[in-house]
Parts: structure tokens; sequence; C-alpha cells
């Protein structure tokens, strides 16, 4: 069974192959099932390898796949493999697992689009890089997925690309995915030239036995955290997922909530001995910076109005706190937290498109309100992703969230307090959100009469091919949790079956005070979800307390936009220059790195003038300067 | 000096079957005109079906070559003038492969712009004559009439739209710059005989090397260096000596400019190697640094340029800049002693580009319409719905030219940053993937104006059978060797033995002349 694990990114592959030939001719709604099929049968293999690898003995659950010799160059042989291990079968269970039920989800969202086979195709070949992405079994065959889910990524963000704003957000995605990628091409050349290969094993077996220096480690550990940070959207490159909302929203469930933005978790995870052996303060800073993300991105979305945008944010601040799992040394927390946030997150961005679709594309929570007395089903799962989400126990995101602070508690007291914090927040937005779109007052009934809409605007609930996944994906919400139990060694599942793939980095808790006492930690876990929970109604139902929503904390804290500003360089006018050269393509809304990249661009423009002596004196001015050089190579 | 006169006068001997690749392409060129003028009236793609015929028999005689190559080894031809080594014929098959996806394009565009004549198959023809020269030359002499002889033909062929001002005024601009690079080298190999005794690239390094007269430093020698570097950065477009780069492929007609980026950039590439790789390895210190200007220069500044065009000739003028800088790299590289992969990774990269860059100007072509003048980043507005698969196939060569794994392009940069960091040279190659990173946005640009902006234009798009064999080859080419380089990559590291052939020539020389 082992060896027909590349059947797992081959029939997503052959779906969008598929689609890509006869897309036109087989139309709605066949090429959704095709595309929700492959991905089916793809999670049925995942399943077969899944078994057969538990059937062999512990230590022995690793096992490499070699298609074909990609790169003999000289000393340097790299194969087309993949490498199937716990890790790699559990990212794999959950992308095509869930990747299954938002493909069936999206036929049902999807209905009508003029483009709709055409979105089928991009998904698959979504599944298909992201498995490639996990399943690789060195870092250039995951290098191949990681681009390949980014092409996805913008393509299906600028899907309506009707929207200006959905062109915009696709450009922004591009460019901050970029400068992570550029990152991972020198992790991957700093291995080569260190280690000599770029395969897992070799990489990681170097750090094992010592014969890789800390100075390299280090450096090769930065450098893909930097390519994580782009992809998982950490601070200071988190910018692009809340504008990456604008695509379809099972788009925003798949890759922006539960798939492709984890990809940097998994890339950490994959490596830990090589994070283990570089020096101290890498796993510091990655740790600092997950908590700051997660604390930064709670607090903005304590203030937005989009249903869409609390959830990216969201995002953010829950990857924030995989990261601040894996700079405390908690892997398997890291990786448990993912897995319970890839059900609770998948369900409430699909929860969240039900009412959207619903409501007929309208996505501000001021217009929405009671909604559960219309959409019953919805409001049902979504709640109990909330709860998911919010830490109250038994759902699943109560687990894992405690088991990161337990590591957090362990490794720094000051990270832990930020942590509870960003927890209680979270608990108090998504509270918010709750009540905002299911309770109190029906606001959308004035709503539609202002835009004099006909008789069928009142929110109807969706189909069943939408509530279906909400439905499974409400239970794994409810049970996932019971993959890692804390209570004794015995009920660490996941953590027992991981083991093999991050024993070197996993940090060993026991002994210390936090270990002593997690029940206590557990308890204060609670206490925070119940206070965040209760200060939300106290405002928002009660409104006993004033509404807290500063334009700052909408804002983002201004983040985005100063660093659009500040990047941009001398201000406005150079922009609406830029902008009016380029009207159309690169506007100028575009941020960061593109600003700066254009507008030296538009000024070192200017050079090609098209007059012949101007030219000559380029030449001119070239010719001495190498001359210059060479001259005084032989006279000095 | 006697030994070399009589040399002169008894006349080298020539082993014919060694330069069969140019025989074949100068016996084409001289058919092509003659029958050309003889019988006007022949049927339509009757010379670009010869000139297919002419390359690919040219890529069979090079191939018989490498054969023999393989088997007893490469040596010098004519008086040392010539190197039969697997690097030479490699360039040779890459020209010609090249000819050949170039006929098949401008096969029609010369039916558009009536134009239907043998004259540009027969520039073809001699400019790849110039370029197999400049590949396989062993001597600075030989060289430069290679150069010569690929540069005449380029000039005549930017500027052969008669009724296209562009077109003239690109050729001028070519022909005046194009001047002064060559008189710069010619300068630079006389101020190397001048300090070396010899114009003979292996000569010139034994010369350099040991206990000779002229291996002391020598400000002359620097000089001529220089010099010769100028004329050759010139024609490999490194900045600052690209500047007449994006004006002449945006005016030359699509075809040419396809040519020249991937003919006329294989020979220049292959010429800056011989010269500074067989003539010049003792003096590694001087010019490396030299060249690590100018690869980070052209990388960077054809990045950053390239992004902010709005024609899609110059935007792809400025990404075969950048792709020049990756190049250098790959040459930067070879500069370290022993080190054998960064020739085959330079050779490679120019076989991958080669292809890609035609198949690009191949869509460019056909988008272009008559009179070449719709390559406006608008022009390609919807081109995803007027022609599906031709965006596909543009959206290949894109993502390869953006270096995305599992298409050829990746293969290509992977070779020389690989190249790079194996002999150290780290900065460079952080400097070249920042580049890479910053030119994916104007493959972006366009892919996104194919894409997912409204077509402007509902006219019906005609694609040619030509340019459609051209650009079905090149995108299977790209994605094949993308997904399975192996073949390719174990075939051209053979190419390597470049320094043997001169050890060789070290060996049969024992009759340097003194001075």
């Amino acid at each position: 069974m082992l060896d027909n694990a590349w059947l797992i990114p081959a029939l997503p592959l052959a779906g969008f192959v598929i689609i890509l030939v006869f897309g036109r001719r087989i139309g709605e709604p066949k090429a959704g099932v095709l595309a929700t099929l492959m991905t089916a049968f793809s999670f049925l293999v995942t399943v077969g390898v899944f078994f057969s690898l538990l059937s062999r003995a512990h230590e022995d659950r690793h096992h490499v796949v070699t298609l074909f010799s990609w790169i003999p160059v000289g000393s340097l042989n790299i194969d087309m493999a993949f490498l199937v291990d716990p890790l790699s079968v559990t990212m794999a269970l959950f992308i095509t697992g869930i990747g299954a039920l938002i493909h069936l989800y999206a036929i049902g969202y999807m209905h009508g689009d003029p483009k709709f086979s055409k979105f089928f195709m991009y998904l698959n070949l979504f599944i298909f890089s992201m498995l490639i992405l996990v399943l690789g079994e060195n870092l250039l065959v995951t290098f191949l997925g990681w681009e390949g889910v980014g092409a996805c990524s913008y393509f299906l963000i600028s899907f309506w690309h009707t929207r200006d704003s959905a062109a915009t957000a696709g450009k922004k995605a591009f460019i901050t995915n970029r400068v992570g990628d550029w990152g991972v091409m020198v992790a991957m050349f700093m291995a080569f030239s260190a280690v000599g290969t770029l395969s897992y094993s070799g990489i990681n077996e170097a750090a094992e036995s010592g014969a890789l220096a800390a100075v390299t480690a280090t450096g090769i550990a930065l450098m893909l955290f930097v390519g994580a940070c782009g992809k998982s959207a950490q601070l200071p490159l988190y910018l692009w997922l809340p504008d990456a909302m604008e695509g379809p929203t099972p788009v925003s469930a798949l890759i922006h909530a539960a798939t492709m933005v984890t990809s940097g978790v998994f890339l950490l995870t994959r490596i830990n001995p090589v994070l283990h052996v570089s020096y101290d303060w890498v796993m510091t800073t990655i740790a600092v910076v997950g908590a700051a993300t997660a604390l930064f991105a709670a607090t903005v979305a304590v203030a937005q109005t989009d249903i869409k945008k609390v959830l990216a944010y969201s995002t953010v601040s829950q990857l924030g706190f995989m990261f601040l799992a894996i700079g405390s040394g908690a892997y398997v927390a890291a990786i448990f937290h993912m897995v319970t946030h890839a059900f609770f997150k998948a369900l409430l961005f699909l929860g969240s498109g039900a009412v959207i679709h619903g409501m007929h594309h309208e996505q501000d929570m001021r217009r929405m309100g009671a909604l559960r007395k219309v959409m019953p089903i919805t409001a049902m799962t979504f709640i109990v992703g909330w709860l998911a989400i919010a830490g109250v126990p038994p759902f699943a995101g109560f687990w894992s969230k405690d088991e990161i602070l337990l590591y957090v508690y362990a490794n720094n007291r000051g990270l832990y307090l930020v942590g509870v914090v960003t927890a209680l927040l979270t608990a108090y937005y998504m509270t918010r959100q709750v009540i905002m779109v299911f309770y109190g007052e029906a606001r959308w009934h004035d709503h539609s009469q202002e835009h004099g809409a006909h008789g069928d605007s009142v929110p109807r609930e969706s189909p069943w091919i939408m509530l279906t996944p909400l439905v499974v994906l409400a239970g794994l919400a409810i049970g996932g949790g019971f993959m890692q139990l804390p209570f004794s060694s015995k009920t660490h599942f996941l953590g027992h079956w991981l083991e093999p793939v991050i024993e070197i980095g996993e940090r060993d808790i026991k002994g210390t005070w936090a270990y002593d006492n997690k029940y206590l930690l557990l308890l204060t876990a609670v206490v925070v979800a119940c206070l965040g929970i209760a200060g939300a109604l106290m405002v928002y139902v009660k409104k006993k307390v004033p509404v807290f929503e500063p334009t700052i904390l909408a804002d983002g804290w201004k983040y985005d936009s100063s660093v659009s500003r500040l990047m941009g360089g001398p201000g406005r006018t150079v922009f609406s220059g830029v902008a009016q050269f380029d009207a159309g393509v690169v506007d100028g809304a575009v941020n960061g790195v593109a600003k700066i990249i254009a507008s030296t661009s538009s000024a070192l423009r200017k050079v090609q003038t098209g007059f012949l002596r101007f030219y000559a004196a380029i030449l001119g001015i070239g010719v001495v300067v190498m001359l210059a050089w060479f001259l005084m190579r032989g006279v000095l | 000096m006697n030994a070399l006169l009589a040399e002169t006068l008894v006349g080298p001997s020539i082993d014919w079957a060694g330069i069969s690749p140019l025989l074949v392409l100068l016996g084409g060129s001289c058919l092509l005109l003659l029958v050309g003028s003889i019988f006007p009236r022949l049927p339509k793609g009757t010379y670009c079906a010869f000139t297919v015929l002419v390359s690919l028999t040219t890529a069979v005689a090079a191939m018989l070559q490498w054969r023999d190559v393989t088997k007893s080894g490469p040596r010098n031809l004519i008086a040392d003038a010539v190197a039969l080594d697997h690097f030479a014929l490699l360039a040779t098959i890459a020209i010609s492969i090249s000819i050949a996806l170039v006929s098949l394009i401008t096969d029609d565009y010369l039916r558009r712009e009536d134009y239907d004549g043998p004259e540009m198959y027969a520039l073809y023809l001699t400019a790849a004559i110039g370029g197999v020269v400049m590949a396989s030359s062993n001597d600075l002499i030989v060289l430069f009439l290679g150069l010569e002889t690929l540069s005449l033909s380029l000039y005549l062929l930017t500027a052969s739209h008669r009724k296209r001002a562009e077109s003239q005024e690109a050729g001028l601009k070519y022909f005046v710059l194009g001047g002064f690079s060559s008189a710069f080298f010619l300068y630079g190999i006389a101020l190397t005989y001048g300090s070396t005794g010899s114009t003979n690239l292996s000569k010139i390094s034994s010369a350099l090397s040991g206990d000779s007269p002229f291996s002391q430093i020598d400000a002359m020698l620097l000089i001529g260096i220089g010099l010769m570097l100028v004329g050759l950065a010139f024609k490999v477009s490194a900045v600052p000596f690209h500047i007449w780069t994006p004006d002449v492929y945006e005016g030359a007609p699509s075809p040419v400019t396809a040519f020249m980026a991937s003919a006329g950039k294989i020979a220049a590439f292959t010429a800056l190697l011989r010269v500074l790789v067989v003539a010049f390895p003792t003096r590694i210190d001087d010019w490396r640094p030299a060249i690590w200007v100018l690869a980070t220069l052209t990388v960077l500044a054809g990045s950053i340029l390239a992004v902010m065009q709005t024609n899609v000739k110059r935007m792809l003028a400025f990404s075969s800049i950048s792709h020049a800088g990756f190049l250098l790299v790959g040459v930067e590289a070879a500069g370290h002693a022993g080190d054998k992969d960064a020739l085959a990774a330079v050779l490679t990269y120019l076989l991958l580009y080669a292809v890609l860059v035609i198949g690009s100007f191949a869509v460019v072509t056909v988008v272009a319409g008559k009179g070449d003048s719709h390559t406006t980043l608008d022009d390609f507005r919807g081109l995803g719905q007027r022609r599906p698969v031709m965006a596909l196939a543009l959206t290949v060569f894109l993502l390869a030219q953006a270096g995305m794994p599992a298409t050829s392009g990746f293969i290509a940069k992977f070779g020389v940053i690989k190249a790079a960091a194996e002999v150290q040279s780290y900065s460079i190659a952080v400097i070249a993937m920042l580049g890479a990173v910053i030119a994916a946005f104007l493959y972006l640009r366009i892919m996104v104006s194919m894409w997912l902006a409204d077509s402007t234009n509902d006219a019906e798009l005609f694609v040619p059978v030509g340019a459609g064999i051209a650009i079905a080859f090149a995108s299977v080419f790209t994605v094949a060797v993308g997904v399975y380089p192996g073949w390719l990559l174990d075939a051209t590291r053979m190419v390597s033995d470049i320094s043997i052939s001169v050890i060789q020539a070290v060996d049969s020389t024992t009759d340097v002349p003194a001075g």
C-alpha cells in the first residue's frame, strides 16, 4: 500500500488535467462532481496508507517512494520522491479529507458561476500542489508544491477579477509570498552547500549527528522561517491574508484557513532537528513573532465588521499560536492545533459562506442578526465552531490550545501571559460575531427595503450539498480533540503517532512546574474562555458596557496602510503618477515592494530615452569604469 | 617567427569532418540564395522548410561529431584555430535548434508582411555560421571573424522590415553601437597580442602561466582583457552595456528578436567563456570581480526595469537582460579554478532559455499581427479567452522564465545558482535569487493580462501552422525538461571538457613563438 502513495497527489492531478482539457464540455455540475470525487478517492488512498503505516513497528514508519531521479547534477542528485511518514500522512489526511468536503460544498456555493469548471480546475490543482508540498521527500519537491500552492492561491484570490479589490488582493498575496519564497530558496542553497543534499533525512541526520554547524543551522532555520512567515501570514508579512478574503469563500476555507497557510508550520516541524541545533535565540524569535502575531491579530479582529475579515484575522492569530508552539518546542501541540484549527476554521468559513450565500452576498455583520431562525443548521454548526475556537471544553480547540499554553508556560511565562490574553480576546470576538450574525434583532429587513429588493430577499438556508460538509466538520470540531488528551501518556495518541518525526526537537517538559500543575492551567484556560464569552455578552447582549471598537483596531493598527505609505516612498503624487502611467494593471493600490520597485523603475525608465548619443555616452562610461578597474589591477 | 611564417605558407591541414556542421550551414545559405534568385516563384513555405532542413542537418552533423569526440576526445582543428569539443558542439546544436524554431515563426511573419523571400533565412544561416565559429573558436582573430559575421547579419535582420520606421531605427542604432563594441573588442585583441605574442587562446594561456616572460602582471594585457570584456559584454547585453537591447528588441521584427535572444545569446556567451576560461585562467582574480559586478548589475537592473514596461516586447527584452545576469552568475562561477559544473550549467541555461524565449516571441509574433503593431500589454488582455491554448503555452513559458519548479527555467536557474553556491559565491547567488523574485512580478503582469482581464479586441486570432508547431514544441520541451531533466543534464555535463582541450593544445604547442 505504501508504494501506492504516489496515487495521493496523482488523483487530483488527473482531475485537474481532465477539467483543463474537457472543462467546457463537462460543465456544471459534472466538473465539480469529478473534482470532488478525485479528492475523495485521494482521501481514501491516504486512509489506506495511514493504516498500512500504522501496522508497521513504531520506529519503522518511514517509507520513501521514489518516482524517478529528478535533477542529477554532478555531486547532487535530487529525486522526485515522496516521504511517507506520520507527519506527511497526518497532513495528507486532513488536506484530502477537508478538501473533499470543501469541494462538495463548493458545488453548491459556486452554482451558476460562469467559470464553474475553471474554479474546480484550480481547486484540484491546489490540492495536488499542497500534497506535493507535504509529501515531498526533499526541500526541492516541497518547494515545487510551495510555488504551486502560491500560484493557485493567487489565481483563486483573483478569481472574481472583475472586482478591483480582488485583483489588488491577488497581487498583494503574490508579492508578500515572493519574499517568503526567496527565504526558502536561500535556505535550500545553504542546505545544499552545507550538507550536500536537499533530502530531509539527509539534512536532519546531519543536524542530529552534529555535522551541521550551529551557525549554518541557524541560517537555514532563519531563512525557512522567513519563508514560513510569508506563507503562514506572520508579522510582518501577514498583510496579504485579510485581503485574500476577496476570493470565493470555499477558497478562504480551504487555502486561507485549513491548509496552505499552515505549510509554514509544517515546514518548521519537518526540519525540527535543524531548529534544535541552531542557536537558542532562533526558537525565541519564532515564539516571540508567533505570540506578537497572535495578540496583534486578535486585537484587530475585535473591531472588524466584515464577517470574513473577523475570521481572517482570527486565522492569522491562530497561526501565531502555532508558531508560538513551535518556538516553545511543542511540535505535537502545533500540529495538533493545526488539525483542530483546520476542522473548526473550515467549519466557520463555510458557515460564513452559507450566511453570505443566504444573504445574497452581504458580508457586513451590521446588516445581519437573528439569522438562527432562518438558517438553523448553519447557525447550529457555526455555534459548534465558535465554542471550539473559543476554547470551551470538550470542543476540539480547547484541548489543542491548552496543550500549547502548557508548553509555553514551561518555556516562558511572559509569552504565556500573551497567549492567555489572546485566548481571552479570541473568545470575546468570536462571541461578538455569533451574536451579531445569529442573535439580536434582524437588521436585514430595513436593508432589503432600502434596496427595493423583491420578495425573496429574506435570507434562506443553503441547500443540503452545502450543509452536509458543515455537519461533518461540526462533528470533527466537537470530537477532534480526543486525538490528544492531556490526562495520561496513554491518551497522547497524536503525540505517540508523531514521535518518530519530532523526537529530536520536541521539548521535554516533564518535571517542570507547569507539567505538575497542568490541571490548574487547564482550569485557567476554561476560566479565560468563559471570561471572554461573558465580556462579549455584557457588551453586545446586555449592553451594560459600551461598545469598544476603536477605528485604530478596525484599521488593523494602521499597519497595512503605513506599510503601503512607508514603503511607497515620497508620497502619493508619485504613485498617482505611476498609477496613471500604468492604469489598470499595476494600479496605485499595489503596496509594499511593488511600489518600491515601481517607483525606482519609473525613475530608471527615464534613462531609456531612445537617443543614440545618450546611449553611446552610457557605453562610454561603462568602458571607462571597466578600464579603470583593470588598469588599477595592472598598476597596483 | 619563422615557424609562424612557414605554417602560414604551407597552409594548415583541414579536418573536413570536424567542421561539417559549419559546412552544412554555409552550403545551405549559398544554395538558398542561389535557388531563391533563379526560381523566384517557389511554393510558399519552401524557404522555411529548406532552412529547417539545413538546421536539422547541422544538428545531426554536430551530433555525429559529438559521438566522435566522446570516443576519441576533444581536439583542435585548422592550425589550432578552431576547437572541436563537446562545448562547441552543444552550442552548435543549440543554435541549430534555434534557427529551426525561428524559421518556423518567420514563415508566416513574412507572408503577413508581404515579404516572402529567401533573404531572411539566408541571413539566419550566415548569422548561425558566425555563432558556431564564435562558440568553437580557439583563436581571437577567428572569434572576431565569427563575431562580425554574426553581427552584420543581425544588423541587416534588425532593419529588414523596410516599411517600419522602428525597424530601420533599431537597425541603425544597433549598427552604430555594435560598431563601437566591435572596435573595442578588436583593440583588446591587439593589446593582448602585443603582450602575449599570440592570438591563439591556448597559447595565450600557456604564455601567461608558468615561467614564460609574459606571466608577470602587465597593464597592457589587463587593458586588453578589459576591452575584450567590453565588446563581449555588449553582445551579451550586460548592464551597463545593455543600453541597445530594449530599443533593438522592440524595433526588430519579432522573429528576429527571438533569434537575437536565442542564437545571438548562445554565441555571445560561449565566446565569453572561451576567452575567459581558456585564455585567461591565470588572470581570474582580475576578471572575476568585473564579472561579479556586471552580473549583479544585470540581474537587478534587468528585473527592476522589466517590471514597469508596458510593451511586451520590451518586457521580454529586459527579461532577457535579467537572464543574461543569471548566465553571468554562471560565468562568474566558471572562473573558480577546477569548477566544471558551471560551464555545463551555463550551456544548459543557454539551450533551455533559447527554446523558452523563442516560444515566448512566437506567441508575441502571432498576437502582434500585421506590422508588428499589437505588442502592448493591453493587446494581450483576454488572450486566455481568445486563444486559451496559446495563452496556456505562453503561461508555461513565462512561469519557466520566472523559474517555477517543474519547468525547464527552474532547471536552468537552479544549475547556475548551484554552481555559484558550490564555489562559495554566496553573495552573488543570493542577489540572483533576489532578482528572480523581483522579475517574477513582470511575468505575473503578462499572465494577469492574459487570464484575468477582458479582451478589448474581439478579432479572430489566427495561429499559423509554423508558429503553432514552434509553440507546441517549445512548450512540450519546457515542461518535459522541467519534469524529467536527467537525460539533458547527463549530456550537458560532458561540456566540461573545455579545459581538457586546452591541456592538449598546450602539449601540442611546444613551439610557442617567443615574441
